[in-house]
């Protein structure tokens, strides 16, 4: 998994027509950033969506410049010959609205005032998302993906999709995902999100207007997800109780992981909007698409038409495989065509997104077929 | 251990069902989607073997045969295969009663232990055998419940399942003559087709 896209470049679409949302409110306009890796075939049919987890963002794969030490988050599995094979498909991916990285979110200013949105800006859920991504999907001229694809929130995504527009969608992969979150998923979340409002400097979500970020609040729920984006044998393999490190700041630390969560915890402050998170993850909470077990599961999946690969990591416990295999037997009794792997792996839940060759060789196979179904050719 | 599909695709009935217990790379799944344009999906554990079965277009669950059907409904399928893997399950007869719940009809082939080769090397040489059909040595074989074609009819008088066919074959899937006349001595694999009133 060597080859690279090289230097890929975002660009923003305006949409001028309000999108109500699902738990109320209205956004007049927005702006999704977008990046889009490939070539959209003649008649339209090779594009695959890619949706990002709870802190992705639109840079799935490649560099932006150069000078660029690291790729985007999702960088071994999209590119020339690699699973999302951008020689045979066209990729889009996106920030999802309420994002922080150039999509309309918190930062955005609101047309109504003028000043930044922040805490104001209205809940987005993931059939939000999914209406924002058709929206898009219109633009670019795909009345039908050959794919959705995502891990975690991600997956959540791909699986909205396949019961809003089942004549929109080829095939949907979810990697790591749950078909609605448990409670104690939930706790985790709501641990993350008691971190940022107690941050003195978050000031109930108004911290532009006293130009400081709770950049602490941040920090410590990002510590909180991390731990359990990773499991025990993972962090014991990279840490173990070794001492932290000589060449980076250590002060208070005793072990190499208190250094390690503190780093990412600041390193992530500075680069993710705490009103986004928090948006984020209630977005996150809400997915259930049995509307509270109203309609099971698989009654919910009987509507979709697209073929499904399912993938789960034995170490994952935020969204274990048997989440996994609620969606998979949920679509074997709505007798839908379906696929799924239980990948071994030491990583936890972050599995997903490192390169590893039973995952990435099931992955490979799954969207050959759907390249060689929908006709996408191999374009260089 | 592969063998050939023989006569099952005779019994498979066009655009039927069909969930293939360890389907292996789905040799017999792609075949029945060609030839009978069946609705299929195999169970499988090998993730190898799963990603060989998507390359081909089948859908593949990776499960766990001795963990049971519970998750799949009542007649679900018209029918049900499991090629040479009954040998190795841990309890063939519940998974049978199961096979036979979530499928109409079940087609079961396994190796038969009674078959003349395998009782010249255990009851003249007095080893277990090892052959091309049984390659393992006892200590390290997944053939953990070896039977023949008396002891699984037993079995099907037991469970009350009715067999609708039994045919032999040996490894290349050809049937001999002998193997029809007298199957627990010359048939080299057994092949019943079986269902149960519901």
């Amino acid at each position: 998994m060597t080859d690279s896209l090289g230097v890929v470049t975002p660009f923003s679409v305006a949409f001028e027509k309000p999108l109500t949302l699902e738990r109320g409110g209205t956004l007049p306009r927005y702006e999704l950033m977008v990046e889009t890796y490939g070539t959209l075939n003649a008649d339209k049919s090779n594009a695959v969506l890619v949706c990002h987890a709870l802190s992705g963002d639109h840079h799935a794969a490649g560099f932006h410049t150069d000078q660029d030490d690291k790729p985007g988050w999702w960088d071994h599995y999209i590119g020339p010959n690699k699973p999302i094979d951008t020689n045979r498909f066209f990729v889009v991916s996106l920030n999802n609205l309420g994002g922080c990285s150039g999509s309309t979110g918190p930062l955005t200013d609101n047309p109504e005032t003028g000043a930044p949105y922040g805490p104001d800006f209205p809940e987005v859920t993931v059939s939000d998302w999914v209406e924002s991504q058709a929206r898009l999907a219109d633009h670019l001229g795909i009345d039908r993906f050959a794919a959705i694809v995502g891990g975690s929130l991600g997956g959540m995504q791909a699986m909205q999709w396949a019961i809003t527009y089942p004549e929109r969608i080829g095939a949907c992969v979810m990697i790591a995902a749950a078909p609605r979150l448990t409670a104690q998923n939930i706790a985790f979340n709501e641990v993350a999100r008691q971190a940022i409002m107690r941050d003195p400097n978050f000031f109930d979500g108004h911290y532009a207007a006293h130009d400081v970020i709770p950049a602490s609040g941040v920090g410590l729920a990002r510590m909180v997800g991390h731990i359990t984006y990773l499991s025990d044998i993972a962090m014991g393999e990279k840490f173990g109780r070794q001492t932290p490190r000589s060449d980076r700041d250590a002060e208070g630390a005793n072990f190499a992981v208190e250094q390690y969560l503190r780093y990412q915890g600041q390193q992530f402050s500075h680069r993710f909007d705490a009103n986004s998170y928090i948006l984020m993850t209630r977005a996150l909470d809400y997915f259930d698409p049995t509307d509270n077990e109203r309609i099971p599961l698989a009654e919910v999946l009987r509507q979709t038409q697209c073929r499904f690969l399912v993938l789960s990591f034995t170490t994952d416990w935020r969204f274990s495989p048997a989440r996994s295999e609620e969606i998979v037997n949920a679509l074997i009794h709505a007798e839908r065509p379906v696929s799924y792997t239980r990948l071994e792996s030491t990583h936890g839940h972050d599995a997903f997104l490192i390169a590893d060759p039973t995952y990435e060789s099931i992955f490979k196979a799954f969207m050959d077929r759907v390249s060689d179904d929908v006709g996408a050719t191999d374009e260089r | 251990m592969s063998v050939d599909t023989g006569r099952i695709p005779e019994w498979i009935p066009q655009g039927a069902r069909v969930l293939d217990l360890g389907c292996g790379e789905g040799h017999l799944l792609a075949e029945l989607q060609t030839t009978r344009a069946i609705q299929g999906l195999g169970l499988e554990l090998d993730p190898e073997k799963i990603a060989t079965c998507l390359r081909r277009g089948l859908n593949v669950v990776q499960q766990d045969l001795n963990q049971g059907l519970s998750n799949f409904k009542a007649n679900q399928f018209d029918t049900i295969i499991m090629t040479q893997t009954l040998q190795a399950i841990r309890r063939p007869d519940t998974l049978l009663d199961d096979m036979l719940r979530v499928g109409r009809e079940a087609i079961v082939t396994f190796p038969n232990f009674a078959h003349v080769k395998n009782r010249i090397q255990l009851g003249i040489f007095g080893h277990m055998p090892v052959n091309p059909q049984l390659p393992n040595p006892w200590y390290d074989t997944p053939n953990i419940h070896l039977s023949t074609f008396d002891d699984f009819e037993a079995l099907c008088d037991q469970l009350k399942i009715q067999i609708l066919n039994r045919d032999t074959s040996n490894l290349s899937g050809q049937r001999s003559w002998l193997g029809t006349v007298w199957p627990n001595l010359f048939g080299e694999v057994a092949v019943y087709r079986l269902t149960k009133e519901h």
